[in-house]
C-alpha cells in the first residue's frame, strides 16, 4: 500500500470514518438530529472524495478495482443513500428509544456497497454484499410497530442466506477449475480450464449467477421481493430497490465482463432465460397488484430483466458501447425509482393503507407537485419518450438489434406494453377527482422530489452531456 | 425556425391557458382560442413569402433543398439523432388541417368542460404541438417523439373529462397506441441498425435511411413493424377496437382531435415513411394491405349500421372511411393517392362537425342513445339542417369533399385490381344507409315527448359560425379540390418515381 492507493481509497475511508464517529457520537450523547447530521456530512465528503479519487484510479491491492466506472457508481448511490437520509428523518422520528442506530446501518450498508462496486476479486465481492446485506436485515426490520416489517426482514435474511450459501459454492467450484478468485485471473486461465472440465466452470459458474440473482431478484430468484418491498420502511424500500440492486448489479457486470463469462455459451442461455423469465413475470404479476410499493417490486423485476440484455449483448457488441448502456439504464433508474419511493414516502408514509393505490385518487389536484413526479416516474419506468427510461430502452433495444437477440426484443416488447396498463394505472388514480385534501410535505422533501422529476425530464430530453460522458468512463 | 415556433407557440399557449384560470373561469378558453389563431395566422404570414406552393417544383425527396421549409440541428449526436424538420405539400395540408381543427375544438368544447378547464385547454394545446411535430418532424426519432408525445395530453383528455366509461376507454386507447409505438421504436431502430451497418455511421435522418439498401427478408419484418404501428392509428381492420371506445367516451373537443387529426398520422406515416423506405416490401405487401383496407370500410360500415350509440356510429364510420385512405396509399397510383390525401382533409371536417353535433346533443339531452331522440329537427332546425349537411357529405354525396376522394380512391384502385375496387364500392351504398340512418332515427320523426318542455337551445351563432367553416371548406373541396391535389401533386410525384423503378434509377445514375 502507498499513499495515492490511500487517495483512491478516500470513498471507502471516510464512510468507514463516518460510521466510526456515529458509533461515538451514540456513546457520548444519543441525539437523533445529530446522527442524522453527521451522516449527512459523512455522506457529502464521500461525494468529494469520490472526485477527489478521480486522479487515483488503480487497482488497490488485489481486492478492490478504482476506475472511473466504479467511482461513477460510488457517486451515484451516495446521492442516492443522501435521498434515502432526507426520507428517514421523518419515517424514524416515531421509534422509540434507539434511532440513531438506523443511521449507522445505513452507513455500513452503503459501505458495503461501495465495497461491491469497486471489487474485483470474489473475496471483496462476498465482503461487501454481506456486509450491505446485514445491514439491511437490520433496516428493513427496524420499525417497531406491525408484523410486516419482521416478516420482511425474516424473509429476506433466509433467502439471503441461502443465496450467500449458494455464491460461496460457486466460488469455491471455480477457484477448483481455474485456481484463481479474481475477475481477471478467471478471465484468463477459465477458457483453459473449460475445455478440460467444462461441468466445474458450468456449475460454478450457474451458482454464482443464482445467487446475485437472487440479490438482483430476477425470475425466479424474485419470491422475495414484494414481500419485503413492502414490510420494509418506505426510504429503505427505496435504498434497497436503487444502492443494494445498482451495486449487485455493477459487480455481477464486472464479473461477467473482466471474468470473460460471456464466452461460455451455456451461461448466456442462462442469462436469456432469466431476462425473459424477469420480463413476462415481473410485468404479468404487476398488474394485479394494490399496493404501490409491491407494484414498484414488481416492476424492478422486469426492470432487471431488460437490463440484462444488456449484459447478454456483450458477446456481439464491444464491451464499451456495452458499460455505457449499463450506465445510462442503472442511472435513470436509479433516479426514476427514487423519485417514486420519495412521493411514495412523502404521500403515503408507513401506513399500508395509504400506500394502496386507490389512495392515490386526487393527487393531482390537491398535491400537484408530487403527483406530477410520480406521473413523470410512472412514464419513466413504462420508457415514454421525453423521460430517462426511455432513452434507457433505446439503449437496450438498439444493443438488441445489433446483436440479433430477436426473442428478448419480443419479449421485452410484450413485457413493456403490458406494463403500460399498470403504471397508467398509477396515473390514472391520482387523476380522479374526489374531496379529500391531504397535508403538505416538508420543504426538504419538496425541493427532492423537483430535483428528482428535473433529472428525469433532462436526461431524457437532452441525453447527449450524459451519454458523452458515460461513454467516456 | 418557424417551425419550431409553431410547436413552441402552442406549448407555451397550453402553460398560459394554465395561468389564465386564475384570472377567471372562463379565461383558459380565450386564451386558447387566441393561441391557435396567432399559430395559424402566423404560418399564413410565414407562407405568404414563400413561393406559391402550386407553383414549386416536385420536391425530390432526397433532397431537403427542394423543400418547402427544412430546418437541421444537432440533439444527440452520439446516435447521429438531430432535431430535423421540414414541410412540403401534404406535410403543409396535415398542419393547415390540423390548426383550423384544433380552433375548431376549442370551439366545440367552449361550454361543456365544467372542472379544471385550464388543465383541459392545456392538454388539447399540447396534443396539437404533438400533432405538429408529427406531421414536421423528419427525424426519426423525432417523429417518434412527438407521436409518442402526443398521446399523453390526449389520455389525459379521456381520462379526466371523458364520459361515463372513460377509464377504460383512456387504457385502452393508450395501450394500443403505446404497444404499437414500442413495436415502430423496435422497427426504426432495426431500419438505422441496418444502415449503420451498412454505411458505418449512425443516422436517424429520413433522406440518409431513404437509400438503405437491405436484404428482402430484413425489409419486409421491418417494413411490417411500421405497417401495425401505422394502421393501428389509422385505424385498420382489425386494429380498430380501440377506436370506438376512445372516441365515444373522449369530450366532444377530444373526439374532434382524435377523429379529425390523430387518425390521419397514421395514413401520414404510411405515406411518408412506411412505403417510401421500403418500396419493394410495401409493394409486395400492397395486396394484403388493400384487403385489409376493404375489409375495414365493409367492416366498419356494417357495424356503423348495427349502432344505437350516436358516437359510436360515427366512430364506426370512420373505421369504414379510413379504409379508403387504407385503399388508396397501397394501390400506390397517382390518382389514389390523391384521393387518399383528399380523404384525409374531407374525414378531417365532416367527422369533426358529426362529433361536435353529438357533443351538443349531448350536452343537451344528456345522452347520446339514438332510440330516445326523434323528431329533434322540430325543436333545433338549425343544428338539424347543418346535421343533415354533414350526414349527406360523409355519405360521399358528390359536389362535396368526400366524393371527390372516394372516387378518386375507386378510381385509382380500379386500375389496380378490380374485385377489390368492386367491394370498396359497396362501401359507398351501405355508407349511405347508416349516414340516413342516424339522420332518420334523431332528428326526423315523431318528436319524442320526453323532450318536449325540455328547452332545448337550437345552435347559437358560435356553433353556426363553427359549422359554417367546415361547411364552406367541404364544399369548397367538393366543387374545387385543385389546390389540394396540386400541394399534394408534386409530393405524390416525386414518392412515386422515387419507389417505381429502383432498379431503374440506379441504372440510370451508372450511364
Amino acid at each position: 500500500m502507498n499513499a495515492t492507493m490511500f487517495s483512491a481509497l478516500a470513498p471507502i475511508l471516510i464512510l468507514s470514518l463516518t460510521a466510526i464517529v456515529l458509533m461515538i457520537q451514540a456513546s457520548i450523547k444519543r441525539d437523533q438530529s445529530l446522527a442524522w447530521v453527521i451522516t449527512a456530512v459523512g455522506f457529502v465528503l464521500t461525494l468529494c472524495g469520490a472526485y477527489y479519487a478521480r486522479d487515483f484510479t488503480q487497482s488497490v491491492t488485489i481486492l478492490l478495482q478504482v476506475d472511473h466506472w466504479s467511482l461513477f457508481f460510488t457517486s451515484l448511490i451516495m446521492i442516492a443513500s443522501l435521498v434515502t437520509l432526507v426520507l428517514s428523518r421523518d419515517t424514524f422520528s416515531p421509534e422509540g428509544e434507539r434511532k440513531e442506530e438506523y443511521y449507522l446501518l445505513l452507513v455500513l450498508s452503503v459501505l458495503g456497497a461501495v465495497v461491491l462496486i469497486q471489487s474485483s476479486h470474489m473475496v471483496s465481492l462476498l465482503l461487501g454484499m454481506e456486509l450491505m446485506g446485514v445491514a439491511l436485515y437490520a433496516m428493513i426490520a427496524f420499525p417497531e410497530r406491525g408484523h410486516l416489517p419482521l416478516e420482511g426482514a425474516i424473509k429476506y435474511l433466509v433467502l439471503s442466506a441461502c443465496a450467500s450459501a449458494m455464491l460461496l459454492y460457486g466460488f469455491a467450484l471455480i477457484y477448483a477449475a481455474t485456481g484463481e478468485l479474481s475477475y481477471a485471473g478467471i478471465g484468463a486461465k477459465g477458457a483453459l480450464a473449460y475445455l478440460e472440465n467444462p461441468m466445474l466452470i458450468m456449475a460454478g459458474s450457474a451458482m454464482v449467477l443464482a445467487g446475485i440473482g437472487f440479490k438482483l431478484s430476477v425470475a425466479p430468484f424474485h419470491m422475495w421481493t414484494p414481500d419485503v418491498y413492502q414490510g420494509a420502511p418506505t426510504p429503505v424500500t427505496g435504498f434497497l430497490a436503487t444502492v443494494s440492486k445498482g451495486a449487485v448489479f455493477i459487480a455481477l457486470s464486472r464479473f461477467y465482463i473482466d471474468g470473460a463469462l460471456y464466452q461460455y455459451s451455456g451461461l448466456n442461455t442462462a442469462l436469456v432465460v432469466l431476462a425473459i423469465a424477469s420480463m413476462l413475470v415481473g410485468n404479468w404479476l404487476a398488474l394485479r397488484q394494490e399496493n404501490i410499493k409491491r407494484l414498484l417490486a414488481y416492476s424492478s423485476i422486469a426492470h432487471f430483466g431488460y437490463l440484462l440484455v444488456v449484459l447478454i449483448a456483450l458477446t456481439y457488441v464491444d464491451a464499451g458501447l456495452v458499460s455505457q448502456s449499463i450506465t445510462f439504464y442503472l442511472t435513470a433508474y436509479m433516479v426514476t425509482t427514487l423519485a417514486a419511493f420519495t412521493v411514495v414516502s412523502t404521500v403515503a408514509g408507513e401506513d399500508t393503507a395509504k400506500q394502496d393505490v386507490s389512495a392515490f385518487e386526487g393527487l393531482f389536484w390537491h398535491r400537484p407537485l408530487e403527483a406530477s413526479a410520480l406521473t413523470v416516474a410512472m412514464l419513466s419506468l413504462a420508457g415514454i419518450p421525453l423521460t430517462a427510461g426511455f432513452m434507457a430502452k433505446f439503449f437496450v433495444i438498439t444493443l438488441g438489434i445489433q446483436s440479433g437477440l430477436w426473442g428478448l426484443l419480443a419479449a421485452l416488447v410484450v413485457g413493456s406494453a403490458v406494463a403500460i396498463y399498470y403504471y397508467l394505472r398509477v396515473i390514472f388514480a391520482m387523476s380522479k377527482s374526489t374531496e379529500s385534501t391531504g397535508e403538505s410535505a416538508n420543504r426538504l422533501e419538496k425541493l427532492l422530489a423537483l430535483v428528482l422529476l428535473a433529472s428525469i425530464l433532462v436526461l431524457g430530453s437532452w441525453p447527449q452531456p450524459f451519454i458523452a460522458y458515460a461513454g467516456g468512463l | 425556425m418557424v417551425m419550431i415556433n409553431l410547436i413552441v407557440i402552442l406549448l407555451v399557449g397550453g402553460l398560459l391557458a394554465i395561468l389564465s384560470e386564475r384570472i377567471s373561469d372562463t379565461m383558459p378558453r380565450k386564451v386558447a382560442m387566441g393561441v391557435v389563431l396567432v399559430d395559424l395566422l402566423y404560418l399564413l404570414v410565414c407562407l405568404s413569402g414563400m413561393p406559391d406552393i402550386t407553383q414549386l417544383q416536385a420536391p425530390v425527396a432526397s433532397d431537403s433543398s427542394s423543400w418547402l421549409m427544412h430546418f437541421k440541428a444537432g440533439w444527440i449526436p452520439a446516435f447521429g439523432i438531430s432535431i430535423e424538420l421540414a414541410l412540403d405539400g401534404i406535410s403543409l395540408l396535415m398542419v393547415l388541417l390540423t390548426l383550423v381543427l384544433g380552433a375548431i375544438a376549442i370551439s366545440a368544447s367552449w361550454t361543456d368542460i365544467v372542472v379544471r378547464k385550464g388543465f383541459f385547454e392545456a392538454n388539447l394545446l399540447w396534443s396539437l404541438a404533438g400533432v405538429l411535430g408529427v406531421f414536421m418532424s423528419l427525424d426519426l426519432m423525432l417523429f417518434f417523439l412527438f407521436w409518442e408525445v402526443m398521446l399523453i395530453p390526449m389520455y389525459f383528455m379521456i381520462a379526466i373529462w371523458g364520459h361515463e366509461n372513460r377509464g377504460y376507454a383512456a387504457m385502452k386507447f393508450f395501450i394500443f397506441t403505446q404497444a404499437s409505438g414500442l413495436l415502430m421504436l423496435v422497427s426504426i431502430l432495426a431500419l438505422v441498425a441496418v444502415n449503420h451497418g451498412a454505411t458505418g455511421t449512425w443516422t436517424f435522418s429520413y433522406f440518409d435511411l431513404l437509400n438503405t439498401e437491405m436484404a428482402e427478408q430484413t425489409a419486409h419484418w421491418i417494413m411490417l413493424g411500421f405497417f401495425i404501428a401505422f394502421v393501428v392509428k389509422l385505424p385498420g381492420f382489425p386494429f380498430h377496437t380501440w377506436l370506438p371506445d376512445a372516441h365515444t367516451q373522449a369530450p366532444t373537443a377530444g373526439s374532434v382531435i382524435l377523429a379529425g387529426i390523430l387518425l390521419k398520422t397514421g395514413a401520414y406515416g404510411l405515406i411518408r415513411f412506411a412505403v417510401p423506405f421500403f418500396p419493394e416490401a410495401a409493394l409486395n405487401f400492397s395486396y394484403p394491405a388493400m384487403w385489409l383496407g376493404a375489409a375495414g370500410v365493409v367492416y366498419g360500415a356494417v357495424l356503423a349500421f348495427g349502432q344505437t350509440d350516436f358516437k359510436r356510429l360515427i366512430a364506426y364510420s370512420s373505421v369504414s372511411h379510413m379504409g379508403f385512405v387504407l385503399l388508396g396509399i397501397y394501390a400506390w397510383n397517382e390518382l389514389a393517392l390523391q384521393g387518399a390525401v383528399m380523404q384525409m382533409v374531407a374525414h378531417g371536417f365532416s367527422t369533426a362537425a358529426l362529433f361536435m353535433i353529438a357533443g351538443s346533443l349531448q350536452e343537451r339531452l344528456h345522452t347520446r342513445d339514438m332510440r330516445e331522440m326523434s323528431g329533434l329537427w322540430q325543436q333545433m332546425p338549425r343544428m338539424g339542417a347543418v346535421a343533415m349537411f354533414f350526414v349527406v357529405a360523409s355519405l360521399g354525396l358528390p359536389g362535396l369533399g368526400n366524393f371527390v376522394a372516394e372516387f378518386l380512391v375507386l378510381l385509382g384502385l380500379f386500375q389496380v385490381n378490380v374485385w377489390i375496387t368492386v367491394i370498396a364500392a359497396t362501401g359507398l351504398i351501405t355508407g349511405a344507409a347508416y349516414s340516413l340512418l342516424l339522420m332518420q332515427r334523431s332528428f326526423q320523426g315523431e318528436v319524442n315527448k320526453k323532450w318536449a318542455d325540455y328547452g332545448l337551445a337550437d345552435f347559437g351563432p358560435r356553433e353556426m359560425l363553427t359549422m359554417g367553416v367546415m361547411m364552406i371548406a367541404l364544399i369548397l373541396l367538393g366543387i374545387y379540390p385543385q389546390p389540394v391535389l396540386d400541394a399534394a401533386q408534386p409530393v405524390l410525384q416525386s414518392l412515386l418515381e422515387l419507389t417505381a423503378t429502383p432498379a431503374l434509377a440506379s441504372a440510370e445514375a451508372m450511364q
